[in-house]
């Protein structure tokens, strides 16, 4: 008999760890899959951070896959991604984040993958009523039929609550042996875990990326806001991920370093961006996005010697270097607290 | 067998990872390649990758600004 074969998505969370786990044992040959979109997060954040330098850094579906014995094929669809945050047919969940409709590119693209390298059906961690919201009994039929996955879309930890499935209907896979998970709990996952002999796992609070969170989809929206058109680059995505982002007005904003791990990684876009650090004392490297005037630019300044050690002295020099790599510097007398106001701070 | 070198540096992971994993695919049994790289996550991340895919790793390097990562394409 043909070996059957089946391609899991594989977010690096306990769910989609479990549902490979289930089709496993069911005998059949599981590789995973893993998309990344840019947003996703990733153990780079810490990387990116000194202060979490102790912190393992480990990307978790790669550790999924090695614990589980699979295959891991990471696809990067930056690009094709930009169509399903920008225009989500299904519009977007609490923050910026285009659940429903980034199901249905995944598995799409999934489903793609299988026909491409012959295998024969598609498992999810899904489980109706978690988090992120796009999992409620209504969407399921919606991914499977917008994905065009249709009946060879299985998810192992609530098979049970749906109809049955091709590969179930074929015999290659038992219905008893799935599960019947519903609701936000987090209970029987942690049971099959154990049950399982997983630990160590991880369990990401908001959902598989940064679009979840409040703060991170509030630096994207005010970038949209300021380029007056929803669009981005790769460049755009990871820089919203690092440092104190300060806009005092829509035609530029300042990217500081908050430690020195940041100030390493914002070095590597010195020649994309106008960059500027104090030359007097000590103080982090800062960014600068947009289209600044001379005026703005000086505004940056005050705002850079403020994070520095110079911050109380009556006069900072502070370097600036502007897109062709050309170096002047600034005097400048260190933006006061009071006048340095929440509202620029995205 | 032949020697390859690939450059993601300023690249955040998993994107190193996924160079790596499309060089690869390009390349023969037993050929070398060496990643150079600026995020420190490669050291755990493509030794991770090589071991789940059966690659190895041959040598790894790292000083204050990058990492480097030779490998050897396995089966
Ligand atoms: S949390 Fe992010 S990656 Fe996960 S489904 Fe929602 S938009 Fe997609």
């Amino acid at each position: 008999m043909k070996q059957i074969k089946a391609v899991s998505l594989i977010s690096g969370g306990l769910d989609s760890m479990l549902a490979t786990k289930a089709i496993m044992e069911q005998g059949i040959h599981v590789e995973g899959i893993n998309f990344f979109t840019g947003f996703c997060v990733e153990g780079h954040t810490h990387a990116i951070r000194q202060k979490d330098k102790d912190k393992p850094k480990r990307n978790n579906s790669l550790w999924v896959a090695e614990t589980l014995g699979i295959k891991l094929h990471i696809i990067d669809i930056i690009e094709e991604y930009k169509d399903v945050l920008i225009n989500p047919k299904h519009g977007y969940g609490a923050n910026m984040n285009p659940c429903l409709d980034c199901k249905v590119f995944m598995v799409k693209k999934a489903k793609q993958w299988m026909e491409e390298n012959d295998f024969d059906f598609i498992i999810t961690g899904e489980v109706m009523g978690q988090r992120p919201m796009s999992q409620r009994r209504e969407t399921m039929p919606i991914i499977s039929a917008e994905s065009g996955a249709d009946d060879r879309l299985v998810r192992p930890l609530c098979g049970q609550n749906l109809p049955a499935t091709l590969p179930e209907r074929e015999g290659w896979i038992q219905r008893e042996q799935l599960f019947g998970f519903s609701g936000r709990g987090r209970k029987p996952q942690m049971a099959l875990a154990e049950q399982y002999g997983l630990s160590d796992y991880s369990q990401p609070a908001g959902g598989c990326c940064f679009l979840t969170d409040e703060s991170y989809s509030a630096k994207l929206v005010d970038l949209w806001k300021a380029r007056g058109t929803k669009d981005y680059e790769l460049d755009d995505v990871m820089l919203l991920k690092v440092g104190r982002h300060i806009r005092p007005n829509q035609n530029f904003k300042v990217i500081v370093a908050r430690e020195d791990g940041e100030g390493r990684f914002l070095q590597g876009y010195k020649n994309n961006y106008i960059n500027m650090n104090c030359a007097s004392h000590r103080g982090p490297l800062a960014l600068i996005d947009g289209d600044p005037s001379a005026e703005d630019l000086y505004l940056a300044a005050q705002i850079v010697a403020r994070y520095g050690q110079g911050r109380d002295a009556e006069q900072v020099d502070v370097l600036v270097r502007d897109l062709a790599g050309n170096e002047s510097t600034l005097e400048v007398k260190p933006l006061a607290k009071d006048k340095l106001p929440k509202e620029w701070f995205v | 067998m032949s020697r390859y070198e690939l450059d993601a540096r300023r690249l955040l992971c998993p994107m190193p990872v996924i160079r790596t994993q499309d060089r690869v695919k390009q390349l023969q049994i037993g050929d070398v390649l060496s990643v150079t790289c600026t995020d420190p996550g490669v050291m755990q991340d493509i030794p991770a990758w090589c071991r789940i895919n059966g690659h190895k790793v041959l040598e790894t390097q790292a000083d204050d600004y990058q990492y480097i990562i030779m490998l050897e394409v396995g089966e």
